[in-house]
């Protein structure tokens, strides 16, 4: 049973990071759809560095440092260039998981060390919840820390407020003078630091290889997770523990030999992601109330 | 700081242009990539899009790759036309073949004159119904039809996978995950032009597919419908005045791209497989939008945009054979074009004026 919860907090540890991401870039009123392929360009960046230095915390500054600059590419375009962000961020993700592919032809069949299990004094010997929460790898410890300091930044912080001006009314945040694109840009880079973190997690620590699109939509769950959360961080650990239970159930149907075929059992992160959605936007106020008023419109700056 | 104007008028000559150029950046960024990652520019860019096209019959495969391309991306266009952003045609392509494929296994009894017309119907109707899910959704829930037609896509390749390696299974495949061959009048015939022969692997499927681009063409530039879905697109609020209903328009486009992806992915089954497998559309769904794009949402300009990434797809082929790249290097192509796209169309609508700040201190009048 503990080695069942421990996967299930796993599982949701690069959900979190992901989707803690987007939420921010969200906020100041992007739709960045390529999370899927920072995820991959941060994944493969992680093994490449990992299994040529040996040290998987090079590989996790190499994932943070590709996804960046993956997103950087999107700001340029959706930015600078003000494309559809929609298909943009479609672009971005075909571009990821084409280039993640090329990159890591030569590392397929190759394993790495994963990243070391770091168990804080004293809280690590507590029983059963010292294994469970304290006996985690860095990332997992940092996942969670950032996802209290967005909360905290974004509401109780200048800077927070600054941003959330932005992704409301980039008119208004204009007029005040607020430089919109400068915020934005930082906000999706951080993002895609973030995904490329979010990435970085797989092969160090869940499934120790490289393969092909081994994200396997882990990237649009986390984008459905911020509808979810109706963009309050607090909301992202609760569905990121969801859906690693849901994904995990495959585990636990084979383990227990249930009848039922292992490809239904793998739907359903999928449909749970779509109840999820249909069960969130259904009130129309509820679902409004906190998104960011002008998600997904094209700003141009007039100077 | 780069200003944009927007332009007061659009030349025919520059939407003409714009695609040509995008081609070419993608094909200098593309060769910048492949010298970084050390292999030889020029030897890739020949084996991408040269070596495909040396002999005459494959100029006939060519057409054969870009057929479910054309029409998945004929019916994408409408959808993006009216801004309902449908990016699950993978999906309904595989729910179309299965359909049809259902039709062609088990419907005993049928005469072979209706075989044909009958798995056609059921193509369009499963394509249909897969993307009638995040229509009714968002026009009932108003939930993205985004993630829900992406999350579809995930459920349709898990449930033909199942069906292939469970009930569908054909016992005496040898523990393969294929079904039974189709009958012959299941199958879709190569075009065998009197006096010359077959053209490579030339089919009617193609021939429908460029039917169907006219088709379409005309629905969207001359019938209420094609003015209806293009103004709920461009200005809804004008359409919503006009009495035009949001909520008709977007199940109405999503049925008209499920029908075609669904579609697609039966002439794909039926012309290339004879038989259902595990896979039975390699990324389609996903590259049609990219066929959208360059097409700027032009159904006849589907055909040439088809064609051109269907050399990419042939090309990441050739690439693999002979100089060992991965396949997914088509995508690294694939998506610097869509980049290409976007950008020109910017370049398109809007004048670009770069200044560096640094340079003009000067108060210079900054009208708004």
């Amino acid at each position: 049973m503990d080695a069942l919860v421990l996967t299930v907090i796993l599982t949701s540890v690069p959900l979190i990071l992901a989707a803690t991401g987007e939420l921010i870039a969200e906020k100041t009123g992007v739709l960045n759809l390529g999370v899927e392929g920072m995820m991959l360009m941060g994944a493969v960046a992680a093994f490449a560095v990992t299994s040529l230095s040996g040290n998987p915390y090079f590989g996790i500054v190499a994932a943070a440092c590709a996804g960046g600059i993956t997103a950087g590419v999107f700001a340029i375009f959706a930015l600078g260039l003000a494309t559809n962000q929609v298909a943009t961020g479609l672009a971005l993700t075909i571009f990821g998981a084409g280039l993640s592919g090329l990159i890591g032809a030569p590392y397929v069949g190759g394993t790495i060390d994963g990243l070391a299990v770091v168990a804080i004094p004293f809280l690590s010997d507590l029983p059963v919840l010292g294994g469970l929460f304290f006996k985690l790898d860095l990332l997992a410890y940092f996942s969670i820390l950032m996802l209290g300091l967005v909360g905290f930044f974004l509401n109780n912080t200048r800077a927070g407020l600054i941003l959330r001006a932005v992704g409301n009314n980039h008119d208004s945040a204009h007029a005040l003078g607020y430089s919109v694109l400068r915020v934005r840009c930082g906000a999706v880079i951080f993002g895609g630091v973030m995904a490329g973190l979010a990435g970085a997690y797989l092969p160090l620590v869940l499934t120790p290889h490289w393969s092909e699109g081994m994200t396997a939509g882990r990237g649009w769950i986390a984008l459905a997770l911020v509808v979810f959360a109706s963009w309050m961080p607090s909301r992202i650990l609760i569905g990121a523990l969801l859906f690693g239970g849901i994904t995990i159930m495959q585990l636990v149907g084979q383990a227990r030999g249930w009848e039922m075929p292992s490809q239904f059992l793998s739907m359903l992160p999928y449909l749970a992601t779509i109840a999820v959605l249909v069960l969130i936007s259904r009130n129309r106020n509820f679902a409004l109330m906190r998104a960011p008023a002008h998600l997904g419109r094209i700003f141009i700056g007039t100077k | 700081m780069i200003s944009m104007t927007p332009r007061k008028d659009i030349s025919l000559q520059r939407t003409l242009v714009t695609p040509v150029v995008s081609i070419m950046m993608t094909l200098c960024v593309g060769a910048i990539i492949f010298a970084v990652l050390g292999y030889d520019p020029l030897a890739s860019l020949y084996q991408f899009f040269i070596a495909p096209l040396s002999r005459p019959d494959q100029v006939a495969d060519l057409f054969v790759k870009a057929c479910p391309l054309i029409i998945t991306a004929t019916g994408l266009v409408f959808c993006y036309r009216a801004n309902v952003w449908n990016i699950g045609a993978e999906g309904q392509i595989v729910m179309g073949a299965v359909c049809a494929g259902g039709v062609a296994l088990f419907v005993p009894g049928l005469p072979d004159m209706l075989l044909m017309p009958a798995m056609i119907l059921a193509a369009m109707v499963g394509g249909m119904a897969w993307a009638l899910i995040p229509g009714v959704l968002k026009v009932r829930f108003n939930t993205n039809e985004i993630l829900v037609s992406l999350m579809l896509t995930y459920v349709a390749a898990l449930f033909i996978d199942w069906l292939v390696r469970g009930p569908w299974r054909d016992p005496q495949s040898f523990g393969f995950p294929l079904t039974k061959s189709y009958d012959e009048a299941a199958l879709i015939q190569r075009v065998d032009v009197p006096g010359i022969g077959t053209l490579g692997q030339l089919h009617w499927g193609v021939v429908a597919a460029l039917v169907l681009a006219f088709v379409a063409s005309f629905v969207i530039s001359r019938t209420l419908f094609g003015f209806q879905v293009k103004v709920m697109g461009d200005a809804p609020r004008a359409g919503a005045f006009s009495g035009f209903s949001a909520a008709r328009t977007t199940i109405g486009v999503l049925c008209i791209s499920g029908a075609c992806a669904g579609v697609a992915g039966m002439v794909e089954v039926s012309a290339n497989m004879g038989q259902l497998q595990p896979e039975v559309s390699f990324g389609y769904g996903f590259t049609a939008i990219i066929v959208a794009f360059l097409a700027r949402l032009n159904p006849l300009g589907v055909i040439a945009a088809g064609l051109v990434i269907a050399l990419a797809e042939l090309g990441g082929d050739s690439a693999q054979m002979a100089l060992g790249m991965p396949k997914v290097v088509t995508g690294v192509f694939k998506g610097i074009l869509l980049f290409m796209l976007l950008a020109g169309e910017t370049f398109n609508r809007f004048q670009l004026r770069i200044s560096w700040p640094a340079f003009n201190r000067a108060p210079a009048a900054r009208g708004r």
